[in-house]
């Protein structure tokens, strides 16, 4: 027996289905029932129960790709704010080898950072690194927070959402899977960027959502719609009016495929101002 | 916490009321529940019960800084019940005083069973209860407007916590006390559930009642828990425009 439908937002302990179901990610079972424990919405695989969250905090995991702020510099080590109940590190040597400097020289506090998880213990301890493409620290732009379980959303199916935007108002984006969203570009088109991607937040669980951030985006460019049209076919809007259900597994490997996109856009930037960086330190 | 199963034959209202503001035994006061109004909370909740207006904020889960207060293996949920100097006739002076301790205290207690905790070891969960008009009541209220803060932040739960008070009033057994009910009546019987599995986690008694009395206040107040539980699930749907 299954109570709820595809798609139907669910309240914590609203009862999903009978024993016959699974229990998946956002549920949990008790007395042979299927319970919700979050607001969200359900989705439905086979028999397979999850209810995706409307809202969350962003739990770390290896791999990641985040972006942080510095909050605090230690003897060998940077702590990081990375929007989650669980402050990161990142270990001097990480970024100066075996080398001794002064950190602050390098990363102040306050300044943004593009980081990789590298690893969380037991307790909670969350170290962070800068090995890899496109990892590093972020000069200028602005900075936007949004739900991490939005973060698809956002990014869209193969990077389409997150790509128009970028089209249109000729801003780099760099989104992090700990729900962080840099935005570099003209002020104003900043400005545009921002409200885009904070309606994209509010409507995250409605359908025909592309075509709707679309018009937004022509809108506050001041373009005709059918102008902006024909850089995105149609087609890709058709498919993807149901895509917050987007299960775990493509989740991730959209993520990774658009922070490596990112990765490439940055390529010419990010280095440099690492070697910038430590140009300083020697002077 | 105590399981308790109770028949709900209750009072269907049709007696003509002797209560001072002309409710039936078995009647709420006007409720009215919104979610999400506050901007920089994680989760937050506004609830009107009659004359009580209270607002709920959720921080968290986020980083405990107080290391003693830490547990290895679930969060902490930290609560702070405050009234507004202006949320009761005379003046109430400003800052935590004994009774505000115990409403923070038995808030923490009757949420804490519903919230998976060990989802976050090391961190805290804040819930802040703000009083802004005070009319009876308002323990009920607000942990009624922190569970659907709670759940407006994201965070897991096994089930909602709903929250209301019985009691006896002029020889009455009578449901959500007023404030002149409350003040001048014999008995206050404030208890907090979880509507789903019946579970009770809060229980409190002012006052004295006979047995039967306190299993008929009993069963008044888990009706009337059952009554607000449709309005706290009406305010988080209508958050997302259903």
């Amino acid at each position: 027996m299954i109570f709820v439908e595809d798609k139907e937002i669910v309240i914590p302990g609203d009862i999903l289905a009978d024993e016959e179901y699974h229990s998946g990610r956002g549920t949990f079972k008790e007395n042979d029932k299927v319970c919700s424990s979050l607001v969200g919405l359900v989705a439905i695989r086979d028999k397979k129960i999850s209810v995706i969250p409307l809202q969350s905090k962003y739990i770390p995991k290896r791999g990641d790709v985040v972006i942080g702020e510095v909050t605090d510099i230690r003897f060998s080590m940077w702590n990081l704010d990375i929007n989650s109940p669980y402050s990161g590190f990142l270990p001097a040597s990480d970024v100066f080898g075996k080398e001794k400097r002064e950190l602050n020289r390098t990363f102040d506090v306050g300044d943004v950072l593009f980081l990789r998880v590298v690893d969380v213990d037991e307790v909670k301890k969350v170290k962070l690194g800068l090995k890899g493409r496109g990892l590093g620290k972020f000069r200028g732009g602005i900075l936007i927070n949004i739900t991490p379980t939005k973060v698809p959303r956002l990014i869209g199916k193969k990077g389409s959402m997150i790509n128009m935007i970028k089209d249109q108002t000729h801003c780099e984006v760099i989104v992090g899977q700990n729900g962080v969203v840099w935005v570099k570009g003209e002020p104003s088109m900043e400005r545009v960027a921002e409200k885009v991607i904070n309606m994209i937040e509010d409507q995250a669980h409605t359908s025909g959502l592309t075509d709707r951030v679309r018009n937004m985006l022509a809108k506050l460019l001041g373009i005709e719609p059918e102008e902006a049209e024909y850089e995105l076919g149609e087609p890709e809007s058709v498919e993807e009016s149901d895509e917050l259900e987007i299960s775990e597994e493509v989740e991730i490997t959209e993520i990774i495929e658009i922070s490596e996109e990112s990765d490439e856009l940055k390529k010419s930037e990010p280095p440099e101002e690492k070697e910038e960086s430590k140009e300083d330190e020697i002077d | 916490m105590i399981i308790i199963i109770t028949n709900t034959n209750l009072n269907t209202g049709t007696e003509t009321s002797a209560r001072a503001d002309k409710r039936a035994f078995d009647e709420l006061r006007n409720l009215k529940i919104e979610a999400g109004v506050l901007e920089r909370a994680d989760g937050s909740a506004y609830l009107e019960m009659g004359g009580n207006k209270v607002l709920a904020a959720v921080y968290g889960p986020r980083e405990l800084f107080v290391r003693r207060l830490m547990q290895p293996n679930r969060a902490v949920l930290r609560c702070k019940y405050n009234m507004a100097p202006f949320s009761v006739d005379d003046r109430k002076r400003p800052g935590p005083d004994r009774r505000s301790v115990e409403i923070s205290k038995i808030t923490s207690d009757a949420l804490s069973p519903a919230v998976f905790l060990e989802k976050f070891p090391r961190s805290t969960i804040d819930v802040y209860i703000e009083v802004l008009e005070a009319e009876g009541g308002t323990r009920c209220a607000g942990i009624t407007a922190a569970s659907v803060a709670l759940a407006d932040a994201g965070i897991p739960m096994r089930d909602m916590v709903v929250a209301c008070a019985a009691g006896k009033s002029d020889g009455n057994v009578v449901l959500d006390l007023s404030e002149v009910e409350d003040k001048e009546g014999e008995a206050d019987l404030p208890i907090a559930m979880m509507p789903r599995t019946g579970e009770i986690t809060l229980l409190q008694m002012d006052g004295d009642l006979t047995e039967e009395e306190f299993q008929q206040a009993l069963d008044l107040a888990i009706g009337g828990c059952k009554k607000i539980n449709e309005e706290q699930k009406k305010a988080i749907k209508n958050r997302y425009g259903e």
